[in-house]
Order: structure tokens, then C-alpha cells, then sequence
């Protein structure tokens, strides 16, 4: 028996990737049960108790029995303007972080995709973020924003543009400061993966392209970018979601301060649930977060996708 | 391809740009780390530290039990990455090679995962894990970033699965193989580079992991590195810097060495994933 008949085999078997058409295989189930039960226990029954407590007065440490009590906490959230100022503020944050990110990975792509040297130091760094400790990075910003030891006041003393000021603490510096903070420590994936994206485009179409005197934007709109968009499609959309539910960055850098300007939904979720014990209504906090966002990307992704078919 | 002499300066000056803004507050931590506290101290603060000094370090260890948190992350981390992976693994290769419902079901709940604020989850599982007498425990907070950690686990090995040939395993099916024997001896060995990338990446996760670990860790003795460097930032978010910059330095260290060995099979797994599926 040799490879080439059973490839001749496979491929009559089944057409598709790896054998669609088999039967359906029993033996499987014993394969997918070991993670399946940790999942189905850890994870989605979890979810669900979570989305069940959103309609109940749950909270930690009382000793009468948790009731059901309908829509209330939702009607609470809806007159509750400290939340949906946070809200605004993870909205802001992650629209502020996912655009500039996307940006500026797309330019390290496509130089890291050119033939420059010093680009495998780039590259290098370009990881650095990633492998860090979100905690770690929020407190090597700290030190960086550092009114008195940190080295961007110096840098702006040295340059002689003023005295610097306490970028964190500041109302109307706080948000900009950890959304530069945000850009930063999610550079890595965005690039690594839009380099991917790039390596796919296939180079001939590049050279008949220049070949037929196009220019580096035109052979950027016609060939790099309809290849690159689904990845970018994927990686936006999944930035968007990561960086609206993002947690530790902030909780190191301000920890929703100054009087709220950066507190994040889900930190104010986390202190409603975990510091005050609401836990009925941090869950009903979730369930929105969940909804608006499946909103939000249901319709950016409707919208990019007839993009595609018009294109 | 012929590029302008002029596009080439420009683009060598746009990489320095990012060169800069990539590299300059991982040197400046490391700066600080150095720093004598009377360098920290002065208000023009150097790039390079004049006088280096380990005494940042030593301090760190006086006024946070690191090596005791350093340990719990490493079991955490450690427990996460053999379980996720020796529980990963058969689910992905059912995902990759069949289309049956509960690899299409996985599939769906990989997608649909990354989507939900863990306050959503959290909650719930801090009640059930109470009630198990888990909380403040390291098994606890082990079982939980198994979970976590599964989806990306899954979608790497996923495409580990896929870049093995099936043909390989009807071939040894056609020569009389049965399956466990084609599993074991056919596809298992070929799987190994990837399932170890995976649980490297799966150990780095654990080891950074934040959220879950403040919320399930309540005494200094059982908590996880993140969060006990998190103890540095006084309450009123002052900071002795010196020792906050070396302990954060210390606590990236592990991270950047294992990233930089696996970091290419991370980029070919996140590539599978994301492109063929």
C-alpha cells in the first residue's frame, strides 16, 4: 500500500477538507468529552447563571435568599448615569484605540513586509508588548507618564515645551494618556497578524501591477488591500470587543480616575460586584455590554461585508 | 521591485519612528530599575542610570513576598497549560477533521467566547466556586484559566491539526491501522512542536493573567504575581519606583524568553486559525 493510492482514495472519499463526507463517527464524542465538560460547566453554564442573576437581587454576603425580581435591575441601569458615562468612556476607549492601532499596524506591516534592514529588530520589539504582563505594562507607563521621574516631562523640559504636567491625574490628559497606553500594548497581534494578511497577497500580481506602471498607493488599493481585508475585518472586529472589555491596563494606570474620566465598564462593573457585592447588578452591567456590542459589530460587520460585494 | 531612493529614507525614518515608540518605555523601565534612589529622586532624571545599583531589587523582595507569589503563578500557570492542552488537543483534532455538531458546536463557542466581559462569567463562578470552598485557592483559580485559556488553545491546535496531512492517516487506516494506532503513532508525533507551542502559550496567559486573579485570590500568600505586584502602587497611587520597576522587570522576564522561542509558531498558528477557518 502505498501514499499515492490512498491520496487517490481521499480525494474521490471526500472532496472538502479532510473528510466531510465520512460517517458519523461515535468514537469522536470520547475525543471532544474532556474538554467538552470542563466547557460546558466552567464556561457556558456560567454564562447562563450569569445572564439568570441579572434579573435577581443577588449579593455577596447576605444571608437571605437571593429573589427574583424581573427587569428592575435593568430599569436601574437605564437611570443610572455614572454607568452609562462609563460606558461613553469604553465606547470612546475602544474606538480611540482600535482605529489608531489598526493605523499604525498596518504601517509596521508593511514595512516589516519590505526589505529593510534593522527589520528583524522590529519585528523583535514589535512582540515586546504582547509577552508583557498587562499589569507590568500599566506600571512601566506609570513610570514613563511619571510627572517628576518620568522621561516624557523630561523629554518635553529638554525640548524646551513647558514643564511637563501629571499626564494621569489630569482630567482632560487621563483618557488620551491610557488610550496611547491601549495602542501600545496592542500593536503586536494587530501587526503580526496583518503581516500574515500581507504575506498571502500573491507577489506576481504586485509586479504585473508595477509592471503595468502603477504606482505604490494605486498597487496598495488594487492589490495589497483587497487581499489584506478580511484579516483586517477579523482582527478590527475582535480588537474592538477586546479593547471595550479591557480591565487590568486601566485598573494599574488610573484605576478609573480622575473622578471617573476613565473608568471602563468593566471596571465599574468589577468595583459594583466585587466591592460593594451587587453582584445582581454588575451581572445586568454584562448583559448590556453584551448586547450593545453584538449591536455595534453586527452592523459594522453587515456594512463591511456589502462593502466587499460592491467592491 | 524597483523602490525610489527617496521612499527608502522615508521608510527607514518610519521605522526608527516606531523603533522609538516601541522600544523607549521597556528601556526606561529597565532605566528605572537601576536607578539609585537618589537618582530617581532628582528632577532631571537620566537615561542611563550613573551609578547602577541592585538595590531596587533587594527591596522589592523585602517589601513583597515575590518569590512566594512567583510560585503560585508558576503552578497556576503550569496546571493551566498540561490540562488545557492534554484536554485540547483530541477536541481540536475532532474539529479539524470532522464536520460532526459538537466540532461545529466548538467552533461556534471559540467564536462566540472572545465576545463576553468576563464580569459575566466571574460572577457566577465566584458563587459556584465559594460554595465548592475553591475560592482564594490555586486549584480554583487553575480550573478557571484552563477554561479561559481553551479557545485560543483550541484554534492554534486546530491548525497544527490541519497542517498535518490526512491523507497520512488513511494511509495507515488502509494498511490495517486502527484508529487509536493511526492517533498515537501517525498524527501524535508530527502534533508535538505545535501542542508545545500551545502550552508555552497557554503558560504565558496564565502567568500574565490579571482579572480572575484579583477577584479569586484574597490572601497575599496565595495570590499570583500580577497581582501582587499591584502592591507597589500604594493606595492614593503613589509609588516607590525604584523597587515597582524592578519586580515589574523581574515579572517579564519568564514571559519575553518563552515568547521569543515560540513566538514564530504562535504567528503560524494565529495564521491557520485565522485564515482557514
Amino acid at each position: 500500500m502505498t501514499l499515492a493510492t490512498a491520496t487517490r482514495r481521499s480525494v474521490k472519499q471526500a472532496p472538502g477538507r479532510g473528510g466531510d463526507r465520512r460517517p458519523v463517527d461515535h468514537g469522536a464524542w470520547f475525543l471532544v468529552l474532556p474538554a467538552l465538560i470542563p466547557i460546558l460547566v466552567l464556561s457556558v453554564g456560567p454564562l447562563l447563571y450569569g445572564i439568570a442573576l441579572a434579573f435577581t437581587d443577588s449579593q455577596s454576603g447576605r444571608t437571605a435568599a437571593t429573589q427574583w425580581i424581573g427587569v428592575l435591575n435593568f430599569q436601574d441601569l437605564l437611570h443610572d448615569t455614572l454607568f452609562w458615562d462609563s460606558f461613553r468612556i469604553g465606547l470612546l476607549w475602544a474606538v480611540g484605540v482600535t482605529v489608531p492601532q489598526f493605523v499604525l499596524a498596518l504601517g509596521l506591516a508593511l514595512l516589516l513586509n519590505q526589505e529593510l534592514r534593522f527589520r528583524w529588530l522590529a519585528r523583535a520589539l514589535a512582540i515586546v508588548p504582547w509577552a508583557m504582563p498587562e499589569v507590568v505594562v500599566g506600571m512601566m507607563w506609570r513610570l514613563v507618564y511619571n510627572p517628576d521621574a518620568g522621561i516624557l516631562n523630561e523629554t518635553l523640559r529638554d525640548l524646551g515645551l513647558g514643564d511637563g504636567r501629571d499626564w494621569l491625574s489630569g482630567l482632560g490628559t487621563a483618557l488620551p494618556a491610557v488610550i496611547v497606553v491601549g495602542v501600545w500594548a496592542g500593536m503586536p497581534q494587530t501587526t503580526v497578524a496583518l503581516l500574515a494578511g500581507l504575506q498571502n497577497t500573491p507577489r506576481e500580481l504586485h509586479e504585473a501591477a508595477a509592471m503595468d506602471g502603477a504606482g505604490a498607493w494605486r498597487r496598495f488599493l488594487t492589490v495589497t488591500w483587497p487581499a489584506l481585508r478580511p484579516v483586517a475585518l477579523a482582527i478590527t472586529a475582535l480588537n474592538f470587543i477586546w479593547n471595550f472589555n479591557s480591565f487590568a491596563l486601566v485598573y494599574v494606570l488610573t484605576n478609573g480616575g480622575p473622578g471617573g474620566r476613565t473608568r471602563l465598564p468593566m471596571l465599574f462593573a468589577y468595583e459594583e460586584a466585587f466591592r460593594y457585592g451587587q453582584f445582581g447588578y454588575a451581572a445586568a452591567m454584562g448583559c448590556v455590554m453584551v448586547a450593545v456590542i453584538s449591536v455595534i459589530l453586527a452592523v459594522y460587520l453587515v456594512g463591511r461585508l456589502r462593502g466587499d460585494e460592491n467592491a | 521591485m524597483k523602490t525610489g531612493k527617496g521612499t527608502r529614507t522615508g521608510q527607514y525614518l518610519a521605522l526608527l519612528a516606531y523603533l522609538v515608540f516601541l522600544a523607549f518605555p521597556f528601556l526606561w523601565l529597565i532605566s528605572t530599575a537601576f536607578k539609585p534612589a537618589s537618582e530617581l529622586a532628582s528632577l532631571h532624571p537620566t537615561w542611563i542610570p550613573k551609578d547602577p545599583t541592585l538595590a531596587n531589587f533587594r527591596q522589592a523582595f523585602d517589601e513583597q513576598p515575590l518569590l512566594r507569589a512567583a510560585l503560585n503563578s508558576l503552578l497556576a500557570a503550569l496546571g493551566a497549560a498540561v490540562i488545557a492542552v492534554l484536554i485540547a488537543t483530541p477536541m481540536a483534532y475532532v474539529m479539524a477533521r470532522h464536520r460532526t455538531l459538537p466540532a461545529k458546536a466548538a467552533t461556534g463557542w471559540v467564536v462566540v467566547s472572545q465576545a463576553f466581559p468576563f464580569v459575566l462569567v466571574i460572577i457566577p463562578l465566584f458563587l459556584v466556586l465559594k460554595n465548592l470552598r475553591l475560592i482564594n485557592s490555586l486549584p480554583g483559580l487553575t480550573m478557571v484559566y484552563v477554561v479561559w485559556a481553551l479557545p485560543f488553545a483550541l484554534w492554534m491546535l486546530v491548525g497544527y491539526v490541519r497542517a498535518v496531512p490526512a491523507e497520512l492517516e488513511e494511509a495507515a487506516a488502509v494498511d490495517g491501522a486502527g484508529r487509536m494506532r493511526t492517533l498515537v503513532s501517525i498524527t501524535a508525533p508530527l502534533l508535538v512542536p505545535g501542542i508545545v507551542a500551545t502550552a508555552l502559550f497557554t503558560f504565558i496567559s496564565a502567568w500574565n493573567e490579571f482579572f480572575f486573579a484579583l477577584v479569586l485570590l484574597k490572601t497575599p500568600e496565595k495570590q499570583t504575581l500580577p497581582v501582587v505586584l499591584t502592591h507597589f502602587i500604594g493606595a492614593e497611587g503613589a509609588a516607590d519606583l525604584g523597587p515597582l520597576a524592578a519586580a515589574a522587570f523581574l515579572a517579564t522576564l519568564p514571559s519575553l524568553v518563552i515568547f521569543a522561542i515560540i513566538q514564530k509558531r504562535i504567528t503560524g498558528g494565529m495564521l491557520a486559525g485565522a485564515v482557514k477557518s
